[in-house]
């Protein structure tokens, strides 16, 4: 095993703690931008919506994760994204501004919903999330001259400048730029004093603020730059699917953004990540997993569900700590190997702790 | 008479939330969670309602108790099976695991081959009645749905005014560690939360299910009583069902008076305001942390 010794601060708050971070992730890299030539194009689609994915799980991921304020809605902001950049592409809107647009306007509504924040918490807040996706999914259905109704809308291709943007290796490696911008910029954020507060705020919301941390201003930022990762999510979905209607963003897809989360494991961005990959391979391992099942269960139409609610529940039961956590739990044995010791990752119980109290 | 007509209907409608609301409430009380599984028990109720009418063929006064203990006893399962080794997590963990829950369960329902598709009837006796009151034309379903949510209220004061176990589901809801002391086995009252909440929801699926249909995503009305127990306050009992009757007046008169697409987020628009003007409710109690 490798061990670390830390002799100052800009050591500790590094991006890439040592070689090994900067070889796999080398490599990562190199594999993701040579990804076009190695695997088919299925594959290339289904990567592309993993990045897309992954974006707005990074986004969701702050918000719920790091600061600890979960939003039950997130697929609103998702649609409003989606919609201001079909809009404002298809009315002749130069692409990088659409999309600095969507994101912003994203945020707006973010800034809007997080007003409320400010007073209330816990399940207060998920209500209150659930409340703005419902009327911002009406306001898409209802609102035709803009968004087409429930009839759906139609999106251009993408163009920056002369450099159409219209086949899928191009269009690959735009959210790929994209996807690493926002990553990075994400990492930066964490290890910022901004990133910080958030993660103290998740922790104690008391202590947070006895230590000088303006709780309104730090909550509503949360909501503001989840809220533009989304819309960009969103953006780039918009023009991936080519064809968008008001119900791709209803509640239920709202809780698959929460399922990203909750199974790549709370308060990781890698964990984002694992959990976008592991949510567009699902269908795809269910389909395997048919052939295999009596035709009776493996041809009906509720299996999806089931599975992802039983994967859901295997989940918080066994592994609240989501795929990443299982990752370290393996890495921490191998590098520990004869000396592991039972119960190192136990979860600590709360018995006194009660959201009535405030 | 149009606006008594309307306000009849909202009523009617507002005590199925109420009652779904009044599963959140319990359970929220109880174990200071929150159960996103409500409206997915309040289907299984109904589609319970349906095999023991339809396929059993069970009289309906054998079939409508029958439901309500088998969801009891489902709602006991389901807190000793999978809400109890996560008790004293965070309440995100227990969120995320009830809806993993409703996945499944609808899930299941859609698997059944050949029902878990379709829509059904619940065939009550009472279906299709009329009653002329004057100028008014009152449903028979709707009067019955808000006689017994009215007697079941009633039903549910008397046990927790009076009977042992109903103070004790009070004390504990109060405070679980000094209950635990008084020697209040609170273990075994969650699960009876958990079978009271089940049972009510069943409860609230027989009502509905004459008024609409039974079908697999009928649960998705439990998303409409997250906006009844906040505006009558999370953890109000008799909050939940006035907060309920608010939320259905008021999306039966948006339905009627404003333009469409009000009628949907109607609620939505009530519990946004509620949240920001008062967010404890109507009848939200109000705690203070002490350091």
């Amino acid at each position: 095993m490798r061990f670390l010794f830390k002799t100052d601060y800009a050591q500790d708050i590094a991006l890439a703690k040592h070689g090994g971070h900067v070889f796999w992730y080398g490599l990562l890299l190199a594999f993701l931008f040579g990804a076009p030539w190695i695997v088919p194009d299925y594959w290339l689609a289904q990567l592309t919506f993993t990045l897309i994915y992954g974006i707005v799980g990074v986004g969701l991921m702050l918000l719920a994760g790091f600061t600890g304020l979960f939003s039950i809605g997130h697929a609103a902001f998702l649609g409003v994204g989606a919609y201001t950049e079909a809009y404002l592409v298809n009315h002749g809107v130069p692409f990088p501004l659409a999309l600095v647009t969507s994101a912003a306007l994203s945020a707006a509504v973010g800034v809007i919903v997080g007003l409320p924040a400010l007073r209330v918490k816990g399940i207060y807040l998920g209500i209150a999330t659930i409340a703005m996706a419902f009327i911002v999914e009406e306001v898409l259905a209802r609102w035709e001259h803009v968004t087409g109704g429930n009839a759906g809308l139609a999106v251009k291709k993408p163009a920056i400048g002369d450099w159409a943007i219209d086949t899928p290796t191009s269009f690959y490696f735009l959210c790929l730029v994209v996807t690493i911008i926002t990553t990075l910029a994400i990492l930066n954020l964490l290890r910022s004093p901004t990133g910080r507060a958030f993660v103290a705020i998740r922790d104690s919301e008391v202590s947070a603020q006895s230590m000088g941390i303006h709780l309104a201003r730090y909550k509503t930022l949360s909501f503001a730059i989840s809220a533009a990762l989304a819309g960009l999510g969103g953006a780039l979905y918009a023009h991936k699917l080519t064809f968008i209607s008001p119900d791709q963003f209803n509640i239920l897809e709202s809780i698959n953004l929460l399922l990203i989360v909750v199974i790549g494991g709370l308060g990781s961005v890698h964990g984002a990540f694992l959990g976008a990959i592991f949510f567009i391979s699902m269908p795809q391992l269910i389909a395997l997993g048919k052939d295999w099942l009596p035709a009776a269960i493996g041809q009906a139409p509720g299996l999806q569900g089931v599975v992802y609610g039983a994967v859901l529940i295997a989940f918080v039961l066994f592994e609240p700590l989501g795929l990443y956590g299982r990752w370290l739990k393996v890495r921490t044995y191998l590098q520990l190997f004869p000396f592991y010791r039972q119960g190192l990752f136990k979860r600590q119980k709360s018995f006194q702790k009660s959201d009535r109290l405030r | 008479m149009q606006i008594v007509q309307l306000v009849v209907s909202g009523i009617a409608q507002g005590c199925i939330y109420g009652l779904i609301a009044l599963g959140f409430v319990l359970i929220y009380k109880a174990t200071e969670t929150v159960s996103f599984v409500q409206g997915d028990l309040m289907m299984l109720g109904a589609f319970g309602g349906l095999a023991a009418l339809t396929l059993m063929g069970v009289p309906f006064w054998a079939a409508v108790p029958a439901a309500i203990a088998g969801m009891a006893l489902f709602g006991l399962l389901l807190e000793r099976i999978v809400i109890r080794p996560i008790l004293g997590q965070p309440a995100f963990s227990i969120v995320m695991l009830t809806i993993g829950i409703g996945y499944v369960a609808r899930g299941l329902i859609t698997m059944i081959p050949g029902i878990g598709t379709d829509t059904h009837s619940l065939p009550v006796p009472y279906k299709d009645g009329i009653i002329n009151a004057g100028t008014l034309v009152l449903n028979v379903e709707q009067l019955v749905v808000i006689g017994a949510t009215a007697t079941l209220c009633l039903v549910l004061f008397a046990v927790f005014k009076y009977s042992k176990i109903g103070i004790a589901m009070q004390a504990s809801s109060q405070n679980q560690l000094a209950a635990y002391y008084m020697g209040i086995p609170v273990k075994t009252l969650n699960g009876l939360v958990w079978a009271l909440a089940a049972a009510v929801a069943a409860i609230a699926g027989l009502l509905l299910a004459p008024i609409t249909f039974v079908h697999s995503n009928m649960g998705f009305v439990g998303l409409k009583a997250f906006p009844a127990a906040v505006v009558g306050g999370f953890g109000s009992l008799p909050g939940a069902i006035v907060g309920g009757l608010v939320i259905g007046v008021v999306e039966s008169l948006a339905g009627f008076y404003l333009p469409d697409g009000f009628k949907d987020t109607a609620p939505y628009i009530v519990v946004l305001l509620m949240l920001m003007i008062k967010p404890n409710g109507l009848f939200g109690e109000k705690l203070r942390k002490k350091v």
